[in-house]
């Protein structure tokens, strides 16, 4: 079957963006990312593909706001609460016989993930033998992780995630309001690192115990999905922990055998120690 | 039966759901030979009882879709609560977490329009009972790839907004009671 045109141009289109920009596209799963792209076309009022793909080339102040349609960025801090609770119950009485930990909280987007195991850790008391490094291919969403201030009218739902992922203290004692936002508390990223880091181009940076990955791989295809799992078999330490997303599954991964089910629920996975 | 070759049916469903399916999908059985792709409208908790529910009623399988799964025949796929249920060009299923369409994820939308991508005029889509709108722009896709629309007759839906909404978007759609929809997935695939 041929291709029709609007795939040809859809094709083209990252292939555009991965020579001019090299951030690659190509392993996304094509559903998803053809619905987002195609509503980044109707916002910057491009006929077809062809045309967004001229203006990206040739402006380069569009990149930027595409971006933004090409990355999901919906989080919460505390999102799936049980998932929270099972590393504090779980994982975190491991975590206490480490004299210093990592954690990679790949694909971080704005930060909530990584404020929330920084909550967390500190509740358990492991704040301050714990480095927490928050990555994604986003620049903007890494600029609003290091920023910390979230919408004040989203508080009422982290409130309700934190304390139902057993929290230990007030969501309320980590920011404080200001212009309509809620600014979290600077101290809680003394021991996190935001910086780009891209699951299909880059390679492992860092020896860690927990890697958090949750509903970023459902983007990928499963060549990438391989991939990411790859470098996250290979950051991990023996016997390191891997989270993924509630409906993600390591099920028809290429590491499937490198791992074991730690929680199952919760998606929560370990590296086997022969691995 | 003259028409493309059927290779999917796709169905959405929201307030009345339940009730519905129960009616449509008992009578499809164990060796069905398409996939059935559903989405329902349903709280974002993840632990739905839909599926379990389903599966005591039917001879036809019935699980929650997984992420980058191959579509086989003899299956109802239901999307997972809080999760938009995608149909790639590889006619695997893919999950997504993105914001909800028009207050919805799963989105009826969301599923139609890619599943009409994936299968063009070889796809049924099915909305049935529901208090919003959603599924309409999905089935005007649906029709405008060449596949075939069916709606639940408003006036016997539990809730009637959603088929009302289909039928104005895709008045080539057919009206008909549950009864004549499951008869109808029955005689797409001949006889048996």
């Amino acid at each position: 079957m041929l291709d029709s045109t609007e795939d040809i141009e859809f094709r083209l289109l990252l292939e555009a963006i991965l020579r001019k920009y090299h951030y690659d596209f190509r392993g996304y799963s094509t559903a998803s990312l053809k619905r987002r792209l195609r509503q980044a076309r109707e916002r910057f009022g491009c006929r077809s593909f062809s045309t967004l793909q001229d203006r990206v080339l040739h402006d380069p102040t569009v990149f930027p706001d595409l971006l933004s349609y090409l990355t999901v960025q919906v989080s919460e801090f505390f999102r799936d609460p049980d998932y929270f609770r099972a590393i504090r119950e779980h994982v975190v009485p491991y975590l206490r016989t480490y004299p210093s930990l990592k954690i990679w909280v790949a694909g971080c987007s704005a930060g909530e993930e990584v404020y929330s195991l920084a909550i967390l850790l500190r509740e358990e008391g492991l704040e301050d033998r714990t480095m927490i490094y928050g990555t994604d291919i986003n620049p903007e969403a890494l600029r609003r992780a290091e920023a910390g201030v979230y919408e004040m009218d989203r508080i009422p739902l982290f409130t309700e995630n934190h304390r139902r992922s057993g929290g230990k203290s007030s969501l309320s004692d980590y920011y404080t309001a200001a212009y309509g936002g809620a600014v979290f508390d600077k101290s809680l990223r003394r021991r996190a690192v935001f910086s780009d880091h891209s699951l299909a181009a880059d390679e492992v940076f860092a020896e860690v115990q927990l890697v958090s990955c949750r509903n970023v791989l459902i983007y990928f295809d499963r060549e990438l999905q391989d991939r990411a799992v790859g470098l996250f078999k290979d950051s991990l330490s023996r016997k390191g922990f891997l989270g993924i997303g509630g409906k993600e599954s390591l099920h028809f991964s290429l590491h499937a055998e490198a791992f074991e089910e730690f929680v199952r629920d919760e998606r929560i996975y370990q590296k086997r120690g022969d691995r | 039966m003259s028409g493309p070759r059927v290779a999917a049916v796709a169905v959405g469903a929201s307030a009345g759901a339940l009730e519905s399916l129960s009616v449509i999908l008992p009578e499809l059985p164990e060796d069905y030979p398409l996939p059935v792709l559903v989405v329902v409208h349903l709280p974002p908790d993840r632990k739905s009882l839909m599926a379990s529910l389903l599966r005591e009623r039917c001879r036809i399988a019935v699980k929650e879709a997984e992420d980058k799964e191959r579509i086989v025949g003899g299956m109802v796929y239901l999307a997972p609560p809080d999760y938009h249920l995608m149909v790639e060009e590889d006619r695997r299923l893919s999950l997504s977490s993105e914001e909800p369409v028009r207050y919805s994820r799963p989105s009826i939308d969301v599923l139609f329009e890619t599943a009409a991508e994936a299968y063009g005029p070889g796809l049924v889509g099915i909305v049935l009972s529901g208090a919003n709108s959603d599924g309409a722009r999905g089935l005007r896709a649906i029709c405008d790839a060449g596949g075939v629309g069916l709606v639940q007759s408003p006036d016997q839906a539990l809730a009637s907004a959603m088929p009302h909404a289909a039928l104005l978007a895709c008045p080539e759609a057919a009206a008909m009671s549950l009864g004549e929809i499951a008869k109808h997935l029955l005689g797409i695939v001949g006889p048996s």
